[in-house]
């Protein structure tokens, strides 16, 4: 591995001074499990990594005025174990358990997962510079496209590889961004933005920005309906959700296609739903018209198939990626069925 | 790539709990836990497979947990310790998961016996009893080039049946 400077600020305020001084040179490590290998592959150089590690308060699950408030620091596995996420939060929960190893969940870190950057190989490969890196063509327009993007593609053709971020886009979870101009939050559908934004990055942190936690709204806030789960520790979410997760290897494998849903009832009627696909598009992707299709429905009138063959409006597949369309409807198919059935 | 930061500044000595014992140690910013390990320690018990974070071969323990010590730094460590294959059982007498391994052929050429060992033992340091499937997902982050699976399984199922 290429040398390089560790700092372990012990405040915000010094993370993201370092961080600001000098963006281009400096990176931001967590858990480190997908930034070490950039660096072991030379895909990025820092001089300089500032640790979250010892900065206080930013690990942990909290229970706040009906919801939760996730710390970036918290790891996969706390997250996969949590009573109230495993409860009220179910699709996280399974997210999480379903995403990479034992060994990674156990040193992947919220925010990394958020911030993770994408799996392309070509990307990933030490010395091909694409569009990504700033090079002036994507390779795998030529190349082997099994992997990428169905809708969404604008020159540079990425999944994001994020697993919890598809689960969080069905709460209306909100990430907490810390700078050097003070704090802000926006909904998770704005913090991913896709190649036809910027081809360079897959989220809207600024340089010297940091996500310091992801707050997941509980029944007043969100905009889903009355309890249906009563939840642990006072926490109750009024939503059945379920994520599944389509890949090659049963372990340790990114998703080829995921599927996060979640449904508010009152009695058996559909009041709100969201269901958001992985695997798909550079961000994840909010299947919108198979929400509104559920919108209002009753339990028992919902045609899951129908529902799963919405979930994509105007796929564009690539060369060798066509199966991801049936099989993002079989999915699809496949989780609004078990939601409908008790989730 | 040109090594463009002073060696100074990417130096540090720092006190590495392994195996029961601290060690004073002074090393180099960008070296992971396997690095110190192998290198400096000696301990070669965990192996370096792919150095990339999927294969487990390197598997240790850190605070109880198993991680790809390639995938941490040293400095990442910090105050919590880290038990590798070394640390298990009594100088002539094996930990029980060891045991297990030889008595039911867990192993082939053995390059990922370590990493296996070390992963079996979080698992029934938890969970003394797993069923077969947890068993499964337990050592879900560990390769076996040679396909040992069956028997590492099998090494597993008759330390959990002992144990009854
Ligand atoms: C074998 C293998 C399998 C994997 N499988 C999956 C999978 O199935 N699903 C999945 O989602 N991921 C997977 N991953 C990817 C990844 O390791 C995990 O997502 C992990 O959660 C990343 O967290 P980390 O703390 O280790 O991140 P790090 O490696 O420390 O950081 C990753 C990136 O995020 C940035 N960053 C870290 N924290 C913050 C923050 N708070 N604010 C802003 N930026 C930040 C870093 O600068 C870096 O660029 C896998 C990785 C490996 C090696
Ligand atoms: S899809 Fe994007 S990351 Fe992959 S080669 Fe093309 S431009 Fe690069
Ligand atoms: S050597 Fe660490 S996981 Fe392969
Ligand atoms: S026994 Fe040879 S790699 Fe597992």
């Amino acid at each position: 591995m290429q040398p390089f400077q560790y700092i372990e600020p012990k405040s915000l305020d010094e993370a993201v001074a370092l961080l600001a001084a000098q963006p281009g040179e400096t990176q931001l490590i967590a858990g480190g499990s997908d930034l070490l290998s950039e660096i072991k592959e030379g895909v990025a150089a820092p001089r300089r990594l500032v640790s979250l590690a010892g900065i206080p308060g930013l690990r942990g699950i909290r229970e706040t005025g009906g919801g939760l408030e996730l710390g970036a620091m918290t790891t996969i596995a706390e997250l996969a174990q949590h009573p109230a996420i495993r409860a009220c939060y179910t699709a996280l929960a399974q997210a999480a358990e379903e995403l990479a190893t034992p060994q990674i969940r156990n040193v992947g870190t919220l925010g990394g997962n958020l911030a993770q950057r994408p799996r392309c190989w070509y990307y990933r490969h030490p010395q091909t510079v694409c569009l990504k890196k700033g090079g002036d063509r994507c390779y795998a327009l030529a190349g082997v496209s099994k992997y990428l993007c169905v809708t969404g593609g604008d020159r540079c053709y990425i999944v994001h590889p994020s697993d919890t971020a598809v689960a969080l886009s069905v709460f209306d979870a909100r990430v907490e961004i810390a700078g050097p101009r003070g704090t802000r939050t926006m909904p998770i559908g704005e913090f991913f933005i896709g190649p036809g934004q910027d081809l360079l990055r897959e989220n809207g942190l600024e340089p010297g920005e940091l996500v310091t936690r992801v707050l997941l709204p509980g029944q007043d806030e969100i905009p889903l309906g009355p309890p249906l789960q009563r939840g642990v520790g006072g926490i109750s979410v009024p939503v059945r959700s379920l994520y599944l997760k389509a890949r090659e290897r049963e372990t340790g494998d990114f998703a080829l296609v995921s599927v996060a849903v979640a449904v508010a009832l009152e009695g058996d009627t559909i009041r709100q739903a969201r269901v958001c696909l992985g695997g798909v598009a550079p961000v994840p992707y909010r299947a919108r018209p198979v929400e509104e299709y559920l919108r209002g429905q009753q339990v028992a009138d919902v045609d899951a198939a129908h529902a799963g063959s919405l979930a994509l409006p105007n796929p564009r597949p690539m060369a060798d990626n066509g199966y991801k369309v049936p099989l993002t409807a079989n999915l699809v198919t496949r989780a609004v069925g078990e939601v409908m059935s008790g989730g | 790539m040109p090594d463009a930061v002073p060696a100074a500044a990417t130096t540090a000595t720092i006190a590495l709990e392994v195996n029961g014992r601290v060690h004073r140690l002074t090393v180099r910013h960008h070296w992971s836990l396997l690095d110190v390990l192998r290198e400096q320690l000696d301990l070669t018990g965990a192996k370096r497979g792919c150095d990339r974070g999927e294969c487990g071969a390197c598997t240790v323990l850190l605070a109880s947990r198993p991680v790809y010590s390639c995938q941490v730094l040293a400095l990442q460590v910090g105050h919590r310790p880290v038990v590798t294959v070394e640390g298990l059982g009594e100088s002539n007498i094996l930990d029980p998961v060891q045991q297990a391994f030889l008595d039911n052929d867990g192993a082939q050429c053995g390059y990922c016996t370590p990493g296996f060992v070390m992963s079996a033992r979080a698992l029934l340091d938890d969970n003394p009893h797993p069923s077969d499937d947890e068993i499964r997902q337990a050592l879900a982050g560990n390769l076996c080039r040679c396909n040992a699976y069956g028997r590492i399984i099998q090494s597993m199922r008759a330390m959990r049946d002992a144990a009854r």
